[in-house]
């Protein structure tokens, strides 16, 4: 008897605007397996997971649960035919206590059933080894044991089928651990699940098949026991791609920042950055690669002074500037560009024109207590004309203007004060090909100019072709720093999976 | 069904349509409400227009009212253009009375009439300054909710004031009837054109604080932690100093207000002299969008129900308390129509993005 | 002696309570209405004259009820639907229920309440409660009303910690993106206890215009809807420490005279202060300790959207 998979989604395609996140993707996942869905940032995974869990509808292609087919138009109808999601960032309430988040917006009656309530969870606790006190507050968990309570509160609304994203970013090893076995317990016991993820490593021990996406497609669906690492990685990363995006060599090299064994902690106080040295020198690019949540972002805001550093040194110059807060940097004359991820939450103040985005950098080092602004002005028109940024005028604010312009201005803005390093998060995130092409030039300039760049991109062709030397960065730590010329895609997205580097290049 | 989508793009004269609507919107709403209540709402807003400006009298009146209002509003304008919900205004104009009176009682005959005056004012400034600090500073230092905290100091100022009236300030001349003794001659600020000097302070403040907000380096780096306090600190500015700087700013307008009104109208000191200008003035700055300038016009309207209202209390034996209604269904109007402002309703096609 | 002080404490307490409870079950909803002296006045002006035109006390409390409701239902469409600024929505409700109260009133000023309506509100001795040594005396030989207060709390903290709804009360005022993940109407929520916060709010202004000073006169609440503001903070929110609070305020609203006519020289004004140092206090310990449990609802004050897609 052909039993009918848990989940089937077939030639599913979904566009965003003129953004193909998914084309034409087949899904089959089985009742009582562990199926990895594997994929670069970027390559249709959440779109598609987000499809299964009711907050998007497909624009073509069907979907299947247990053979039926389903159309979902909200959040509730999957939750009803056994789907469970749990999210990266937890949706928990602090003050409450297990128990009373698992039952929140559920159930019947008056009064809450204490003691049935307790013994519905201790079910299903033994049923799938899940360790948990009903009665612990939620602000006094680990992170590890919030995770353990989100798949409770699923299992306790009756899903068969889970989807977990990310589920171990947020784990130390031993958490991890626990919770292979709880998975290993409930797909034991004929669940369903789905774990996004990049983690090669976590994905060769836990899953029994895996998809692998890219760019929007299906690659292929693989059996994991009859699978290699080395196999995974080309199909994530594919063949590599000619951009060409020019390179030039810059011979003369001054050092210019030098990091020393840095460790950095995020606000649960775990390692957002361990052990990290690497120098930058004047004349070259140094790109960043890594999966999101490496650290890369912890890493720019601490050299720009943004985050408190626990241990480890950044030379700037040969000056020690850690401890130092942006104004102190600014104050001292250090000419450092950073062009952040969140271009209108922190780069930018989006109510603002161009001008008083402009006064940001500038207004510090002019004297007395009233702004100049006509210098700004002449600076302003010189920007827009130079970088070519499409506005309706310099005394248009910001938000208004599209993803590549505000990208311009901000790079602008940076290049505009002579920096002599130049910090730039994800650049051409978002942007189309025409204006990513004019910020590689613009970055290339600044190359040429003797400024040292910190790239940290995305998009690992970019990465090889404009890039002279790659830093990889996984979980924290450097896993390797190598040539750009000369390693291959299939060694940084060994790398950036935790591998280690084949061969390092310090300096150029 | 119906969608709402943020609108990210409203011209400003779109805005300020769907604002005189909604006044106009408010005026009808009272108009039929005044009509339930018994009265004519074409005579009632038409007297209270004349009530407030018929007579050279009565246009002094309305300005009288009218300049509490402009430099409290001005006060509260620098702490909410940092998002620094400074509910306090009452507050610290009170202790700027205060500390406004303790100089008149004591060195009036020290000094000449205006050193006395400026003495008053700055100390007043700077007990006002002192009184929005304190919730500034827990604000800064542990997140204290500024809004309970500033309202609360409220009630502190109003209750020492009360004990300083009914106790060790209370006029033993006053026959038994508890109040503070009037102020001195060199106490009292000066008349020009018929209306305490208080106007020429309030011309010169809106001037002063639009320049301080729009040309001034710390006016930017307010407005700027005000509007994203993340850029705020990627700029690299000492977020502490801007609030602290505000709040004294704030408080010490606020003051200035309360030794205007204990010196030029009440000529002493007592727990009524705030009359409300604390709240009113959250009002009208927020009607003036936090722009200077416009602080003037939203007062001066504010003032012109006021004073209507006082005068179709004795003209038409309407209570004053229908002027209250007024304002605050105007207020209902302006508060609902900024919702049309910041979005627009759409109905829900079938297919979702 | 003691004894006769806490039992007027208690009645001086009771609007209180009642207003404090009411804006405290509103601020578990996440929104913050700084209008109940608003509600209050429109409470006991709506109270007083339907106790005067109808002679009868449930229609008067059903007026009062209908009048705080109102007052807040406009709070809730302007605050939740709308998104409109809470604090200035706020103050909006309280200079209109003033004006509303001033204007209503001023027939009924210098008027009391009628005889039908205060002999309801007569003291009724509970049997054996009352004969409970120390307490007996101060808690059990008061109104219909106070006793309608001990219920009300009571209701309100089972309501609060023991039922379904009530947790989902909780999880609307901490996290409204997480309760509306969880399938809980957050918007529906808001409304309701929005509405039961200011219907609560007019019950305690009308027992203040009815029973506590039996006399209409103008700005009969005399800031004592600021006071229940504060005290919900003074109180962490919670139903019963609210009502001790209120009490302990009553009290100490009716001590200055007490003291007085002991012959301590106190005066009553710098007593008055102290309920508000005090809530400062609260305040800043409450944010500073960091013990979650007394801080108000996370989500206070902030408007709830989820972003369509």
């Amino acid at each position: 008897m052909q039993q009918h998979a848990a989940i089937e989604m077939r030639n599913i395609s979904k566009a965003f605007g003129a953004i193909k996140a998914n084309e034409n993707v087949d899904l089959e996942v089985r009742s009582g397996e562990v199926h990895a869905l594997l994929g670069e940032n970027g390559a249709g995974k959440s779109t598609l997971m987000n499809m299964l869990s009711g907050i998007y509808s497909p624009d073509s292609g069907s979907i299947f649960i247990k053979g039926t087919e389903v159309h979902f138009s909200s959040p509730k109808q999957p939750i009803k035919l056994g789907i469970g999601m749990i999210h990266q960032h937890f949706k928990l309430i602090d003050i409450l206590t297990a128990k009373e988040n698992i039952i929140l917006g559920q159930g019947s009656g008056f009064f809450v059933k204490g003691k049935a309530l307790s013994q519905e969870i201790r079910h299903i606790s033994d049923t799938y080894g899940l360790d948990i006190n009903p009665d612990k507050k939620v602000y006094e968990m680990s992170v590890g044991e919030k995770q353990t309570l989100e798949i409770i509160k699923v299992l306790y609304r009756g899903a068969k089928i889970l989807i977990m994203d990310e589920p171990t970013a947020v784990l130390t090893p031993q958490e991890i651990k626990r919770l292979f076995g709880i998975l290993r317990n409930m797909r034991d016991q004929g669940c369903a699940i789905i774990i996004i993820t990049h983690k090669l490593n976590e994905v060769m021990e836990i899953s029994d098949r895996i998809t692998v996406l890219r760019k929007g497609r299906t690659i292929a669906t693989v059996e994991t026991a009859k699978t290699e690492v080395t196999d995974l990685i080309e199909m994530m990363v594919g063949k590599s791609v000619d951009l060409a995006i020019a390179r030039e060599v810059i011979p003369e090299k001054k050092l210019l920042l030098a990091v020393d064994n840095l460790h950095v902690y995020d606000s649960e106080k775990r390692h957002a950055l361990s052990e990290v040295s690497f120098d930058l020198f004047g004349g070259e690019i140094l790109g960043v690669a890594g999966v999101a949540g490496s650290g890369q972002k912890e890493l720019c805001e601490t050299i720009a002074g943004l985050i408190h550093v626990e241990k480890g040194r950044i030379f700037f110059d040969g000056d020690n500037i850690v401890g130092k807060n942006p104004r102190d940097i600014i104050r001292l004359g250090i000419r450092m560009g950073f062009i952040p991820e969140d271009r209108l939450g922190m780069g930018l103040v989006a109510s603002m024109d161009i001008v008083h985005n402009l006064i940001l950098k500038d207004y510090q080092n002019q004297p007395g207590i009233f702004l100049k602004r006509k210098h700004i002005v002449e600076k302003a028109h010189k920007i827009v004309k130079r970088l070519d940024i499409q506005t309706p005028g310099i005394y248009s604010p910001v938000r208004k203007l599209s993803g590549g312009n505000i990208q311009k201005v901000l790079l602008g803005r940076e290049i505009d004060s002579n920096p002599r390093v130049l910090i730039t998060a994800y650049p051409v995130r978002g942007l189309d090909i025409g204006a990513s092409y004019k910020i590689y030039e613009l970055l290339n300039e600044q190359k040429r100019l003797g400024v040292g760049v910190l790239f940290i991109g995305e998009d690992l062709d970019v990465l090889l072709e404009l890039c002279d030397r790659i830093m990889v960065l996984f979980d924290g730590k450097v896993t390797g720093i190598v040539d750009a010329r000369s390693v291959t895609k299939e060694e940084i997205g060994l790398m950036m999976a935790g591998g280690h580097p084949v061969k390092e290049a310090l300096s150029c | 069904m119906l969608k709402i989508i943020k609108r990210d793009d409203v011209s400003k004269r779109q805005s300020i349509l769907i604002r005189f609507m909604a006044i106009a919107l408010s005026l009808v709403f009272s108009g039929v409400f005044i009509l339930i209540l018994g009265y004519n709402p074409i005579e009632v807003f038409g007297n209270m227009v004349i009530g407030a400006l018929g007579t050279e009298m009565r246009i002094k009146e309305t300005i009288i009212k009218a300049i509490p209002l402009i430099i409290t509003s001005l006060g509260i304008l620098v702490a909410f253009k940092m998002k620094f919900w400074n509910i306090g205004g009452e507050g610290q104009i009170i202790m700027g009375a205060f500390a406004a009176t303790y100089i008149a009682l004591n060195y009036a005959d020290d000094f000449s009439r205006p050193v006395v005056l400026i003495l008053m004012m700055l100390a007043a400034m700077i007990t006002g300054g002192i009184w929005a600090f304190i919730p500034a500073f827990f604000k800064v230092k542990f997140g204290t909710n500024e809004t309970i905290f500033t309202l609360m100091m409220n009630y502190i100022a109003l209750k020492w004031v009360t004990y300083l009236q009914y106790g060790p300030w209370k006029d033993p001349n006053s026959q038994g009837f508890p109040k503070v003794a009037n102020f001195e001659v060199n106490a009292v600020l000066p008349s020009l054109f018929g209306i305490h000097i208080g106007w020429i302070i309030a011309i010169l403040l809106t001037v002063l604080i639009y320049i301080f907000m729009n040309y001034t380096k710390r006016g930017y780096e307010i407005t700027v932690v005000g509007e994203s306090i993340d850029t705020a600190k990627y700029a690299g500015m000492n977020i502490k100093a801007i609030v602290i700087t505000a709040m004294l700013i704030s408080g010490g307008l606020c003051g200035l207000t309360g030794m205007i009104q204990a010196s030029a109208i009440e000529r002493t000191l007592t727990v009524s002299l705030s009359g409300g200008y604390g709240f009113t003035a959250i009002i009208t700055t927020w009607l003036s969008n936090l722009k200077a300038p416009f602080v003037l016009l939203t007062s001066l309207a504010f003032a012109v129900l006021l004073q209507g209202g006082s005068y179709i209390q004795i003209a038409m034996q309407v209570p004053s308390s229908v002027a209250d209604m007024i304002q605050g269904m105007i207020l209902f109007f302006v508060l609902g129509s900024e919702f049309f402002i910041r979005y627009t309703i759409a109905l829900k096609t079938k297919e979702v993005a | 002696m003691w004894t006769a002080f806490l039992f007027a404490a208690i009645i001086a307490g009771t609007p209180l309570l009642f207003a404090t409870l009411g804006e405290l079950i509103t601020e578990k909803s996440g929104n913050l209405n700084l209008g109940v002296e608003g509600m209050m006045l429109m409470g006991a002006i709506m109270g007083f004259s339907v106790g005067i035109w109808t002679g009868s006390p449930v229609m008067a409390m059903v007026g009062a009820i209908l009048a705080g409701a109102g007052g807040a239902l406009i709070f809730a469409v302007l605050t939740v639907s709308l998104r409109a600024n809470q604090v200035v929505t706020g103050l909006a409700l309280t200079i209109f229920g003033t004006g509303f109260a001033s204007f209503m009133g001023k027939d009924y000023v210098g008027m009391v309440t009628p005889p039908a309506i205060k002999s309801f509100f007569h003291a009724v001795e509970l049997p054996f409660l009352s004969d409970i040594p120390y307490l007996g005396p101060i808690l059990f030989k008061h109104d219909v009303f106070v006793y309608f207060g001990y219920v009300s709390i009571l209701v309100a903290s089972i309501y609060l910690y023991k039922t379904r709804r009530g947790l989902n009360l909780r999880a609307v005022g901490e996290n409204a993106a997480a309760a509306d993940a969880s399938g809980i109407p957050v918007t529906l929520y808001k409304y309701i206890h929005i509405i039961v916060g200011g219907a609560l709010c007019g019950l305690g202004g009308a027992y203040l215009s009815l029973v506590t000073i039996p006399v209409w006169q103008e700005g009969v609440t005399s800031g004592r809807g600021w006071i229940a503001v504060a005290l919900v903070i003074f109180a962490s929110w919670n139903p019963t420490k609210a009502m001790l609070g209120a009490f302990l305020f009553g009290g100490l609203d009716i001590l200055g005279f007490r003291l007085q006519s002991q012959g301590i020289p106190v005066s009553q004004y710098l007593i008055d202060m102290l309920p508000y140092v005090a809530t400062v206090v609260v305040l800043i310990l409450s944010t500073k300790n960091n013990k979650k449990e007394n801080r108000p609802p996370q989500d206070l004050g902030v408007p709830y959207f989820r972003e369509e897609r």
